[in-house]
């Protein structure tokens, strides 16, 4: 049978995640990071295999013209009736095979990097030792592969939660990497607590679809028994969907929950790049696509609900990164802004054939890119941070000189999410505003603005990274020279740009599109059509103002603007305050009106119950243990007394 | 002229009772078990005064105060074995000081 | 009348004996007072006109067992010997009273108010004869008592022994 070593792609990260994490404190750092180097390259080169398999050796189906939904394994697990069985499979659908690259690739590339990244280096940069925590770190990287790569090839919705959850688990974890930092033990939790707190409406969702459509499946037309129940769950469906995205915005940090994700950059960078850039973010995403017939059949208004939410959201992290100083937070709005491109996509399309169903290729085609660039952009961030030692702008500037490498990366990385012709980002961006136009103008408008504001923000990041005042000029005396990363952390570096620049190039539409069939990509063929002209325009003023404010670094007008518009600024600064209103939310509205009346009840009404319980029986035992005294002469006065009210009661009976 | 016999039941009932009172007061051992003859001898009446004064036929009272005696006297071996076994290993012979030995 | 005024002797012998028996707080006198106790109940099986039960009173109790006592005393303690003096505990003696009383006041009252006593018959004052005694003691038909006696016997012995076996010295390990 065709992919009959697909179960190894699930198996082989999980194994090498038990045995880095039972094993590996006995094992030097460097082999415990090489197992799960082998194991995920390894895992890489079966997911291309799989890939061509699937796309060319294979192919489409002759009868209908579609690539075929394969389904490798299907094992069930719970059974709760005939039709709704809980399984565990291993499912190939184009958009699952395109996951499987992208989750390997940047998994692979994180897995190589970060033997560069975790480790302690002298004053020249050379390395002294791995980190603390080197074997935990490749254990977590493998469970997180794994759990991911379960996740998008899950045969059904409850399946794909159990990975969820593993997923964010996952994330928890690596966030939390450098425990005895407490930002980042409250950054962990912080994200753990909102992402589970989202995914409890998934869950809710989960059952309602489960119990009034009577399957867990994405595929609702391959089993004709669910069509009598859909009659009588229509009016359901539309609810249990956007439940189910209340979960997809918790992972995909979509407004307002998207609190957990910039303060998830205290995890290490690699991590970032891998969970918190190119795969769980886009969990969401994937979620929704996957059930993207059932969403354009049954919810079609829910669905531009999702268009409108994930709009807002791409402006409001583009504008917050344009004033955020820690380069990491600035790539993490970006990554909610992008994020939200996607699901702007998915929520915009009508329908499943022609142009209404362009969103959803544009969307998984952004997706792919997007995994790419921005998980280069991240690395280099992380090439950054290794050499500065800080993640805040102030330390950086004019770095251009001596990190040549990573400078052209990271402008590759630049470039291709500014939307510029031709790498990556221009096409798949494109395709998303042309999606967007066929459903509104004004939609349209809207995200070739935030289209404008990417470009802005991502220039600004560049030039005060590697352009401007440089902080090691200034004081050349006490300050460490910058240097380039070595080879371990460029090659990946190298390796993402080339994709960053090529991937615009592959005829995605030929692969995945909503309704199967092959699509072509008018840019592609060079057919430029007004709105490409125009978004063009719109990064190109983006660029130029990025450009002349911020690439000598001595353009005032950053300064003034600060000054002339405090508020604004110290607003944008603040992420606009949304964390503040979730904190008090939570703090004034949640505990004070529900949690602590609980915590009053549970600890007075219950635990006073039970404490009493227990204090009755330890006092009833204070009180009779005496009595087993061990003395002989005060059972011989319990015994008389016993006696002589024994014999009263008689006598006074006989009367 | 005959002795009532309510006389010797509570010269008897007095006698055990007194037995009783030591065995509850005394904390010393030998005391106790002194006490403890006390009751026995008490009985022992008791059983010899209904034997002669309800049934003087026959001995089966009698006998049995024989037979308590013996008892008795068996009771005071073993128990002063112990109690002499009791100050060897506690170096005492107040009660308190076996408490110890409950479980 | 003889017999009333006896009896009468005795029982102060005897009660105030075993007051002093249990109150006193040496106790060798206890021991002591035991032995008029002993005697006194001795004189009371005289008085019933058991003589043997009295005599074997005064040979076993008397004899024996009161000297096993004397003995123990004297081993267990030589602060005995100068008189051990022990403390009796207020409230113990208190609760101890109390119960007493009850205990005797409800005895008292039951055997006052049964009607069984008055159904006593008269005392024969004859002395029961020693042939009967001895023929009742090792015989072995109806209401004869050889197996008891055997029994009583062999439960001596194995008591004497049991006692050697617990009071002997233990070698030092």
């Amino acid at each position: 049978m065709e992919y009959s070593y697909a179960f190894l792609i699930l198996l082989l990260p999980f194994l090498s995640f038990l045995l880095i994490g039972l094993a590996g404190m006995k094992m030097k750092k460097p082999v415990a990071g090489l197992i799960g180097t082998l194991v995920i390259g390894s895992v890489f080169a079966m997911s291309v295999f799989t890939a061509y398999e699937y796309f060319f050796a294979v192919g489409r189906d002759a009868a209908t013209g579609l690539y075929p939904t394969v389904t490798v394994f299907n094992l069930t697990w719970l059974k709760f009736t005939e039709l709704l069985t809980f399984n565990i499979g291993f499912r190939l659908t184009p958009i699952s095979v395109m996951m499987l690259i992208v989750i390997t690739t940047v998994s692979f590339m994180v897995h190589i990097y970060s033997f560069g990244y975790m480790a302690e280096r002298d004053e020249n940069y050379k390395k002294e030792e791995y980190e603390p925590g080197f074997q935990r770190f490749y254990a977590y990287l493998s469970l997180f592969t794994m759990s991911m790569l379960g996740l998008v090839v899950a045969t059904n919705i409850f399946q794909m939660y159990l990975f969820w959850e593993l997923v964010g688990v996952c994330s928890y974890l690596l966030i939390g990497f450098y425990y005895p930092k407490h930002a980042a033990v409250h950054a962990s939790k912080k994200a753990f607590i909102v992402t589970r707190f989202a995914d409890l409406f998934f869950l809710i969702g989960i059952l309602f679809y489960s119990f009034y459509v009577g399957t867990f499946n994405y595929d609702l037309s391959a089993t004709p028994e669910l069509q009598s129940n859909l009659a009588g769950a229509a009016w359901v469906l539309p609810m249990a969907l956007f439940l189910m995205f209340i979960g997809g915005a918790g992972k995909s940090a979509m407004f307002p929950l998207h609190i957990w994700l910039p303060d998830a950059m205290e995890g290490p960078t690699p991590v970032s790049a891998l969970i918190h850039a190119a795969t769980m973010v886009v969990a969401g995403v994937y979620q929704v696509a996957s059930l993207f017939p059932i969403w354009v059949e049954y919810a079609p208004n829910q669905l531009h609900w999702v268009a409108y939410i994930a709009a807002f959201t791409a402006f409001y992290a583009a504008a917050v990164a344009c004033c955020q100083s820690d380069i990491k937070r600035g790539l993490a709005f970006s990554t909610i802004s992008q994020i939200a491109y996607m699901l702007v996509a998915l929520g915009v399309c009508t329908a499943m054939e022609g142009e209404g169903g362009v969103g959803y290729m544009a969307s998984m085609f952004h997706l792919f890119t997007h995994a790419m660039f921005k998980a280069l952009l991240f690395l280099c961030s992380g090439a950054i941070i290794v050499i500065i030692g800080s993640n805040f702008k102030e330390y950086m500037g004019g770095l251009h000189k001596y990190m040549p490498i990573t400078n052209i990366c990271f402008l590759i990385g630049t470039i291709a999410i500014s939307g510029f012709f031709p790498l990556a980002g221009f096409f798949s961006k494109d395709e998303i505003v042309d999606a967007c136009f066929h459903f509104s103008p004004f939609m349209g408008y809207f995200m070739t603005l935030v289209s404008g504001m990417t470009a802005f923000y991502m220039f600004r990041l560049y030039y005060v990274i590697f352009w401007g005042n440089s902080y090691y000029e200034a004081d050349p005396e006490h300050r460490r020279k910058p240097a380039e990363v070595p080879f371990v952390m460029w090659g990946p570096l190298v390796f993402l740009a080339v994709v960053s620049c090529f991937a615009g190039w592959i005829p995605f539409g030929h692969f995945v599109s909503a309704d199967g069939h092959a699509e072509d990509i008018a840019l592609q063929s060079l057919h430029f059509g007004p709105t490409a002209w125009m978004s063009l325009c719109v990064a190109f003023v983006g660029f130029g103002l990025a450009t002349w404010m911020y690439a000598k670094g001595t353009n005032p007008l950053p300064d003034m603007l600060q000054r002339r518009m405090p508020r604004l600024h110290k607003a944008a600064l603040n992420r606009f305050y949304i964390d503040d209103a979730w904190q008090f939310f939570t703090h004034k509205i949640v505990f004070g009106l529900f949690s602590k009346p609980i915590a009053w009840f549970d600890r007075r009404v219950i635990d006073g119950t039970f404490n009493f319980m227990a204090w009755g029986a330890q006092e009833a035992g204070e009180t009779i243990r005496p009595w087993q005294s061990g003395d002989v002469r005060s059972y011989a006065v319990w015994f008389l007394t016993g006696t002589v009210a024994l014999t009263l009661i008689l006598l006074a009976i006989a009367l | 002229m005959n002795i009532p016999v309510e006389c010797y039941l509570v010269l008897s009932s007095l006698l055990f009772f007194i037995g009783v009172f030591g065995f509850v007061t005394r904390r010393n051992l030998i005391a106790m078990l002194i006490s403890i003859e006390l009751v026995l001898n008490a009985a022992d009446l008791n059983f010899a005064v209904f034997n002669r004064v309800l049934f003087p036929g026959q001995l089966e009272g009698f006998f049995f105060t024989l037979f308590s005696m013996g008892v008795a006297a068996a009771e005071t071996a073993v128990a002063i074995a112990i109690i002499i076994n009791v100050y060897r290993n506690f170096h005492s012979d107040q009660v308190n000081s076996i408490k110890n030995m409950k479980l | 009348m003889a017999n009333i005024i006896m009896f009468c002797i005795l029982a102060v012998v005897i009660l105030g004996s075993a007051v002093m028996c249990v109150t006193t707080k040496r106790i060798m006198r206890a021991a002591t007072f035991l032995l008029f106790v002993l005697f006194g109940i001795a004189g009371i099986y005289f008085l019933l006109d058991y003589t043997f039960l009295g005599a074997a009173q005064i040979s076993v109790y008397a004899g024996g067992i009161t000297m096993l006592y004397i003995f123990a005393i004297q081993l267990v303690s030589k602060r005995t010997l100068q008189g051990l003096v022990e403390r009796l505990k207020g409230s113990r003696v208190v609760v101890g009273a109390l119960a007493t009383l009850a205990g005797l006041v409800t005895v008292v009252a039951v055997l006052l108010k049964n009607q069984f006593i008055n159904a006593a018959l008269g005392t024969s004052d004859t002395e029961v004869p020693m042939e009967q005694i001895g023929k009742a003691l090792v015989g072995s038909g109806k209401y004869e008592y050889v197996l008891p006696f055997e029994f009583i016997s062999l439960f001596l012995l194995a008591c004497i022994v049991g006692g050697i076996m617990m009071a002997r010295k233990e070698e030092e390990k």
